[in-house]
């Protein structure tokens, strides 16, 4: 007996955003889009299963390996199940420099959890991520599309607590 | 006082919208250029002014679209690199989340010069914010008709998309990011042929950084002679500085070409010393890939001349005793910075970016990740450090972009000022993993 699962698809407002990303290059390029359209299916399903690869794949006209390659290759696309709010922290020189190391250490024994780990509750996930850009205003981590800058412990406990409400 | 060309107006409240930018001259060099010059006059104006490849590379920016190939028939691309990845550097991030019309302008003038019908901005993805702020400004820019189909009744049409990418440094390698723009791993291209002859679809492609297009603004407002009378020599105009570590006022300063260093990192109106109680050890002028100089090279060069914030002067003394100005990312350590850990830490970067294609750089860089983080960790032995010498060695000239150079620099030119520091880890490994230990030795403090 067939299983019956939840069919992949764009919500509608995605489907019209990912429709006018794939205009966006000229006739026959539509790989192009495939980095923007992968963000957006990270935006819907918090993760990219191969399921989910396939189903982009199909929407832009090419095959799942070329899905594949590209979401392996770049390290903002999470390839499994990931929690609520990932923590994608600098550890690069300069943040390093201002004492991110220490930082992240209370960050970690905070949550009680790793870099690459999930807490029990999904809230949160930690991953470790190289230099974002904002070096002059480190330690710096960025949760989705916001910047959490000049971090201090107390900072980060606000931030935490914030976040589990 | 200093001369401001990019970040004049960034200081005022609603510079990010269409209108406040424009009560401010605002798309006045974009009317200029498109009701009174042709693309040619345009792209002489860039040449004059001697404007060079702000994203690091230091390639005079007229001189790269002049190498454009113009095939009858064929389509021609201006990309914006605005992937900004290299340790050190933020400054086209501020520039794009603050003053946002000014890049769009610099895109419009620098794509009817180039006869772009269709350009990009190729932003890094993790500023996904700065990506909808630019989207913003687009659909500013297009109501009021100075982007899109007919800009301003002259006939000239332009497309301007922005395209995020997913986390890799090597995408801001040219070859790579059209690589990526084509929905691809960012595995860099061999060159020949160059993007100018076949970039974006096989089509002739200009690939400019953030700020190198910003200047052209106030170079069509202004005139490329003015624009080269402000500098030194051939480090013509401003230069955004991103100043990060030690200092007590890190952030994004515009300098004029030709500051010497000593002022622009002790002088309150930009890095403002470094921070209290403590003194110079080291300096990454230019980003993470540019060789470290130690505190005594920083405002006199090896010919006891001063030190300026010029390409020139700054890789003055070659890689014995110079840096380089790169992308402006300026680094300063104290005497609490550990070079060996530091080191180490680039090298691990560098090796989590390796895109994997040129076996010196993929494997070479792992290499050299693993001596240090053994030197480092107390497990090294003396012949580690020739040994992280001959591998820089085998690395530097041998792979097909400057990724694997960029990977070796740090590492050479830390064991060139630093070997001192580098034997005492070896030497003394239970205090050299103490949390903060840092040898202070033969490293002179200024």
């Amino acid at each position: 007996m067939n299983q019956v699962a939840e069919p992949i698809a764009f919500t509608p407002e995605r489907q019209k955003r990912v429709d006018q990303m794939i205009a966006n290059y000229p006739e026959g390029r539509q790989k192009s889009a495939l980095l923007p359209v992968l963000h957006v299916a990270q935006e819907q399903w918090g993760w990219l299963s191969s399921e989910v690869m396939d189903y982009v794949a199909k929407l832009l006209d090419i095959q799942p390996i070329e899905v594949y390659e590209v979401a392996t290759f770049y390290t903002m696309f999470h390839l499994d199940p990931v929690g609520k709010n990932v923590i994608e922290y600098c550890r690069t020189g300069p943040c390093c420099l201002m004492g991110a190391e220490d930082v992240y250490a209370h960050l970690k024994q905070k949550l009680g959890i790793q870099a690459g780990e999930t807490t029990p509750d999904g809230l949160f996930s930690l991953k470790e991520v190289e230099c974002l850009a904002a070096c002059g205003w480190g330690p710096v981590f960025q949760i989705r599309e916001k910047y959490y800058m000049n971090l201090t412990n107390e900072k980060v406990d606000s931030i935490i607590e914030e976040l589990s409400q | 006082m200093s001369k401001k060309i990019l970040l004049e107006h960034a200081h005022i409240e609603g510079i990010e919208t269409f209108d406040t930018y424009r009560k401010h001259g605002g798309y006045e060099a974009l009317e200029k250029a498109i009701k009174t010059m042709t693309p040619e006059a345009v792209v002489e104006e860039a040449k004059k002014s001697g404007v060079r490849g702000r994203g690091g590379a230091g390639f005079p920016m007229g001189m790269k679209w002049g190498f454009l190939a113009k095939p009858e028939g064929v389509p021609r691309y201006l990309v914006c690199n605005a992937d900004e990845s290299e340790p050190g550097t933020f400054k086209d991030h501020y520039l794009m989340k603050t003053i946002p019309h000014l890049l769009i302008e610099g895109m419009i003038i620098s794509s009817f010069a180039l006869g772009a019908n269709k350009s990009f901005i190729y932003v890094r993805g993790e500023l996904m914010y700065v990506i909808n702020i630019l989207q913003k400004a687009i659909a500013e820019a297009k109501a009021k008709g100075f982007l899109g189909k007919n800009i301003l009744g002259s006939g000239y049409d332009l497309e301007l998309v922005v395209h995020p990418g997913g986390g890799a440094y090597i995408c801001g390698e040219e070859t790579a990011l059209l690589e990526s723009l084509e929905g691809k791993r960012g595995n860099p291209r061999n060159k020949p042929p160059f993007p100018a002859v076949k970039g974006l679809y096989q089509c002739p492609t200009v690939v400019n950084n953030v700020e190198s297009i910003a200047n052209m603004v106030w170079v069509i407002n202004n005139g490329g002679d003015a624009y080269a009378a402000i500098g030194v020599g051939r480090s013509t105009g401003t230069k955004l500085i991103s100043a990060s570590g030690h200092i007590k006022k890190p952030g994004v300063y515009e300098i004029e070409l030709g500051l010497p260093v000593e002022e622009f990192l002790n002088s309150d109106e930009y890095c403002g010393g470094i921070r209290d109680g403590h003194r110079l050890k080291a300096l990454v002028a230019g980003g993470s890939s540019v060789p470290i100089i130690p505190a005594n090279l920083v405002y006199k060069t090896a010919n006891g001349e001063d030190r300026l914030m010029s390409y020139e002067s700054l890789s003055d003394g070659g890689f014995a005793t110079g840096t380089m100005l790169g992308s402006g990312g300026f680094i300063v350590f104290d005497e609490t910075a550990c070079i060996v850990r530091n080191t180490w830490n680039f090298s691990r970067f560098y090796h989590h970016e390796s895109c994997g294609q040129c076996s010196p750089c993929r494997e070479g860089t792992g290499w050299m990740e693993k001596v240090l983080h053994r030197i480092e960790h107390g497990h090294g032995n003396m012949r580690d450090i020739d040994l992280l010498v001959d591998v820089a060695k085998k690395i530097e000239g041998n792979t097909i972009c400057p990724l694997g150079d960029a990977a070796a620099w740090p590492v050479a030119s830390a064991i060139r000022h630093f070997r001192d520091e580098f034997e005492w880890h070896v030497t003394h490994p239970a205090e050299a993993t103490r949390p903060g230990a840092v040898y202070m030795g033969e490293a002179e403090l200024v």
